[in-house]
């Protein structure tokens, strides 16, 4: 127990602190309105052009019109599509590819929002994929451009090379050491955004936090995943894992009860709401991190995190739908994986 | 930059498309009221800012946020709508705004005047340097024409790092 990282070949690298990486793109077809601005004919319009363009890529079309909310909100808790994208009204369709780590929305605030996930550190992986795709598709259309700004964007905060390089960061040592506010506002001088587990004005639950980079005009996407990728997240990791340190050498008890709570309420608890379970499960996570749980695997927690959301218990159980058999559903589920 | 029409300075910078063609419409202060855009009157200013006891601020503010089409000619957004929602109409509102637009959109991006990277491999040449040489400089007259100092020497280096040579 030195606080030496422990990290899973499923969940990447660094995963003790960089859950996931994200990289999205933003582009829009030439000759057309931005969504927000098209009528339906044209936005029924790009939607074909696209899926038309995107064949060969494998990807598999999910008409977002002919889905249930339960569905939309199984996208939106697995992160291919955002809650804006879910709950628009405009026709719009999602491309998914079989591992999940491509989706690429279709009429969301832009005609195409290319987005990559990997577990762990890998934004570089991440953004070849992405670039990928872009590249497959730009060569059949052509996306809205100015030798000036760049790829040109509904919103101009995105515009230039429409890139958003993005991590989810497990950050329990910095919240209890009481830096996050100084972490925040350091993050905000460099130009970064800090949000919550589902992004824009949501709620940092268990600790975990979005970060991004802003500023997508006036840096090359090179420069620009550089910098994120191998000087601002490095960074952030480390401050994370000195805090942990810090934590072990002068409160050590404090931590150790955080986790040793946590993996008891989950394995004794009857009623559990979607909450309280990640907050819980962030604790075992920086538990398993910490080697304090030398039984339990970071990539089972992980998982076990995606299904206790609403629309993921939902599917492995029909009944949990209904607000309070799912928390029943949901501590049953939880008590049965961690079992001792 | 000068009025199309006379010498005085002009106040209202539009780019319009007709036919796929693409015109610079350059005008000052009258001939722009004349052609029916809005162009903040300077008896109401004085108005309003001798109300406020703010004359030299609001004066001063107003010379710099430089004036330009009310509406996006390929779609139809107004300004005003922009203002409210940010969120652009159509990937023309970027030159059909660009007055207005680029400062606001220098501010999102941490002082950036323009774009660095990938580029389509349908726009790469000489050419569309060339373009954006011409237009950094419109722009670099307009900002000093606005005493937006700081803007202009962004400007200004961004159009030494294209270079001259190449341009």
């Amino acid at each position: 127990m030195t606080g030496d990282p422990i990290e899973s070949e499923a969940c990447g690298p660094q995963s003790d602190v960089v859950v996931r990486s994200r990289i999205r793109l933003a582009r829009n077809l030439a000759g057309f309105p931005f969504v927000g601005r098209a009528s339906d004919a044209q936005r029924h319009e790009v939607m074909q052009l696209v899926t038309r363009a995107s064949q060969g890529e494998g990807l598999a079309w999910v008409n977002m019109a002919q889905t249930s909310p339960e569905e939309r909100q199984l996208l939106v808790e697995r992160h291919l599509v955002s809650r804006h994208f879910a709950e628009s009204p405009v026709p719009r369709t999602v491309g998914i590819d079989p591992g999940e780590s491509l989706s690429v929305m279709v009429n969301e605030e832009d005609h195409l929002r290319i987005q990559t996930i990997l577990p762990g550190l890998r934004l570089r992986e991440a953004f070849d994929r992405a670039h990928a795709f872009d590249d497959a598709v730009e060569g059949r259309v052509d996306f809205a451009f100015s030798s000036r700004w760049g790829y040109l964007t509904a919103c101009p905060t995105n515009v230039g090379c429409g890139l958003r390089v993005g991590v989810m960061l497990h950050l329990p040592g910095l919240r209890y050491t009481g830096e996050m506010e100084r972490v925040k506002r350091a993050a905000k001088d460099m130009h970064l955004a800090v949000r919550g587990f589902y992004g824009e004005g949501s709620e940092a639950v268990g600790n975990l936090y979005q970060v991004s980079n802003q500023v997508t005009l006036g840096s090359s996407e090179d420069d620009l995943l550089h910098r994120f990728a191998e000087e601002t997240v490095p960074q952030l990791v480390d401050y994370e894992r000195s805090a942990r340190r810090l934590l072990l050498e002068s409160n050590r008890p404090l931590l150790e009860d955080k986790v040793h709570r946590a993996i008891a309420t989950l394995r004794a608890a009857r009623l559990l709401g979607a909450e309280e379970a990640t907050k819980l499960l962030a604790n075992v996570r920086l538990g398993i991190c910490m080697a304090m749980l030398p039984d339990l695997g970071l990539d089972m927690v992980q998982r076990l995190m995606l299904q206790v959301q609403p629309a993921h218990l939902a599917r492995l159980d029909p009944a949990a739908a209904d607000e309070d058999k799912g928390r029943l559903a949901r501590a049953a589920l939880v008590r049965k994986a961690l079992r001792n | 930059m000068k009025c199309d029409h006379c010498d005085k300075p002009a106040v209202v910078h539009e780019v319009v498309i007709r036919n796929n063609a693409t015109q610079e419409v350059h005008l000052c202060a009258e001939h722009a009221a004349q052609r029916g855009y809005q162009v903040p009157a300077a008896p109401v200013t004085q108005l309003l800012a001798q109300f406020a006891g703010q004359v030299p601020a609001i004066a001063a503010a107003a010379r710099r946020e430089p004036v330009g089409p009310v509406r996006c000619p390929g779609c139809g957004l107004a300004f005003a709508e922009f203002r409210q929602s940010g969120v652009l109409g159509c990937p023309g509102c970027y030159e059909a705004f660009m007055p207005q637009l680029g400062a606001v959109i220098e501010r999102a991006q941490g002082g950036a005047v323009h774009h660095v990277g990938r580029v389509p491999p349908r726009m790469e040449g000489m050419a569309d340097r060339a373009a954006m040489r011409t237009r950094l400089l419109q722009e670099l007259d307009a900002a000093v024409a606005a005493e937006q100092y700081e803007r202009a020497a962004r400007l200004r280096d961004q159009l030494q790092n294209l270079g001259g040579g190449t341009a």
